[in-house]
């Protein structure tokens, strides 16, 4: 356990110094990329960070990213630039609370039912205030952020989002989460506060996808609610945490990288049919892989394996 | 006021009629139609074609349209939603199965119309006559989607409550692991349900597509709708779908009229919450089953 923790640090860090000087190597449809790349794998990965282990399947990925944009939209001139942040990350902790105990007390249906439609909700309520109280609709963001701070930001933002992963793994909250995983009732009658746990994973995995929108706003110089709240976002990031295989924390970034590649290949050769081709893709995902590509390496792994030691080291 | 009674009286009982075909699919068959909203959609534009195209009147386009939906959704679930129900182990399992598939076939529906129509708006004039009800202006076509509505209802629920398969289908929505105990089919009658369901929505479609403009992504809120009015009404029951399809309607026409038109599905979200803080398993849900 120790020498593969090792390992973990070997690579890892390296990685992640190599991907820091990642902008001054490449030109700017490669940045771009790199861009896309980190967005999709930090949104994914904060996606299975609550749905992999209460096994909700939460479709508001985009419902929060809007906020955090709009956040920037509306504050980005007025405040520094990390009280943007601060604040983005805010709101988007207030909302998810909101929506997380008035759903997450109920059954999964519910919380599908209300993350459904929690984008267009949200979108609708923004476009009511600025036609109604602001009277502007779509705002312009000017800000001094080039493309590689943007990416910058990402890139310390994704390496949050597996530390805390990491963290919570290692925490109370991620011994109880993982005994409601197994059995919601055994752990009721341990004493978890079920409702607890999984609003504050809720909670934490919404504060990354809000910090994600914001820190993305600036790249757009115009921004209004239909590019916001743009539904296809929440449908990606499902994808891809499901092609990685939600139940692992690194699952849904190993999916996030090929898929991210795939979109960015059909939106450009195909622009008219991506949407349809994407759902094909999620099909079939679904069908071949349910357990994702991390569960066909667990099915590899299995024989060598017996089950209680693979249920100690999950 | 008067006014939006009567609009918020019809709205609901388009909403109920679109809530029982779901009711159907996710309540006997088990399955959570995301996609649900792009079938009526679709037999909307079904409906369009025929009647700008051919002039088909859209109330005889409902005799071609329905049947060929139910055929359609029956294959489906029997080629497509039958090995997730055989490889489910549990009903829970089935549930996120069903969700995760029916969600990539709301994209692939909405692709092809996409692909097809565009993101247009498009609507047709057909009974656009003025017809006045106690005092209040009403579009004809409105008040025969309504009437129609309101027999379709009627008769699934006798359907339902007063015939054999009827009272097998509802045996398989109370219990699916006892109802082969009294030599009841459920797999078939799972797919028969699954396409009733799909008719229904064919239909509300064809009655819709007579008075409301659409467009090939607006699929989606009409999922949401039909949702929310099972979830709230209690699931598998007719009755409920009625009650909080109408609730919902009434809401939104008084919201719309009296606040904001902007703020409908606020409104139907801020409802859904409110009754199922009450009462989480629906107006006519029972908590233990």
């Amino acid at each position: 356990m120790t020498g593969t923790r090792f390992l973990i640090g070997a690579v890892g860090l390296p990685a992640i110094a190599g991907l820091a000087f990642l902008p001054t190597l490449v030109d700017a449809y490669h940045l771009a990329l790199g861009i896309t790349l980190l967005q999709f794998t930090i949104l994914a990965t904060a996606w299975g960070m609550f749905s992999g282990p209460t096994r909700y399947v939460s479709l508001a990925t985009t419902a929060f990213f809007g906020v955090g944009a709009y956040t920037v939209a509306v504050f980005g001139e007025q405040m520094p630039w990390p009280l943007v942040l601060a604040v983005a990350a805010l709101i988007g902790a207030v909302m998810s609370a909101i929506v997380g105990l008035a759903t997450l007390r109920l059954s999964g249906v519910h919380v599908v039912i209300f993350t459904f439609g929690l984008a267009e909700q949200v979108k609708q309520r923004v476009v009511w205030f600025e036609v109604n109280k602001s009277r502007v609709l779509g705002r312009y963001i000017f800000l001094d952020i080039s493309q590689q701070d943007i990416y910058w930001q990402l890139l310390a933002l994704a390496v949050i989002v597996f530390a805390t992963g990491w963290l919570i793994a290692r925490s109370r909250l991620g011994f109880a989460l993982r005994i409601i995983g197994e059995d919601e009732t055994v752990a009721k009658h341990c004493g978890i506060n079920v409702t607890f746990a999984k609003v504050a994973l809720f909670v934490i995995s919404a504060v990354f996808m809000t910090l994600v929108g914001a820190i993305m706003a600036p790249r757009w110089t115009y921004i209004e609610p239909s590019i916001a709240f743009n539904a296809t976002i929440s449908f990606e990031v499902v994808i891809m945490a499901l092609l990685g295989g939600a139940h692992r924390f690194w699952g849904p970034a190993l999916g996030a990288i090929p898929l991210t590649l795939l979109f960015e290949f059909l939106s450009a050769r195909f622009p008219s049919t991506s949407t349809l081709i994407m759902g094909v893709v999620f099909l079939l995902i679904v069908y071949a892989l349910p357990a994702g590509v991390v569960g066909l390496v667990d099915r590899m792994r299995m024989p060598r394996r017996s089950s209680a030691t693979e249920g100690s080291a999950a | 006021m008067t006014n939006a009674l009567l609009t918020g009286l019809v709205l609901g009982g388009m909403y109920a009629l679109i809530a029982m075909g779901l009711t159907l699919q996710y309540g006997v068959a088990r399955i959570m139609n995301l996609a649900y909203g792009e079938f009526l959609i679709g037999s909307a534009f079904a409906s369009y074609f025929l009647f700008t195209g051919w002039a088909v009147n859209p109330l005889v386009g409902l005799i071609v349209i329905v049947p060929i939906s139910f055929v359609i959704s029956f294959l489906l679930y029997k080629i497509f939603l039958t090995p997730l129900v055989r490889r489910a182990r549990t009903r829970d399992a089935l549930e996120v199965d069903s969700i995760l598939a029916t969600f990539g076939l709301m994209f692939i529906v909405q692709g092809i119309l996409l692909t097809m129509f565009g993101g247009a708006y498009f609507s047709y004039s057909f009974l656009a006559i003025p017809v006045t009800i106690v005092g209040e202006v009403l579009a004809m076509n409105r008040l025969v989607a309504f009437a129609l509505a309101v027999v379709l209802g009627t008769v699934l629920y006798l359907l339902l409550t007063r015939t054999r398969i009827g009272t097998s289908i509802r045996a398989v929505a109370v219990d699916p692991a006892s109802a082969p105990l009294v030599a009841i089919n459920v797999p078939q009658l799972s797919a028969l349900a699954f396409a009733a369901g799909g008719a229904l929505v064919a239909s509300a479609g064809v009655l819709i597509s007579m008075f409301l403009t659409f467009s090939a992504t607006s699929g989606v809120v009409f999922t949401m709708k039909a949702l929310i009015v099972v979830v709230m009404g209690g699931i598998g029951n007719l009755m409920g779908c009625l009650v909080a399809g109408v609730l919902l309607g009434l809401s939104e026409a008084l919201v719309a009229t009296y606040i904001d038109p902007g703020l409908t599905i606020a409104v139907n979200f801020a409802l859904f919450l409110g009754v199922l803080l009450v009462r989480p398993a629906g107006i006519f849900g029972k908590v233990a089953r």
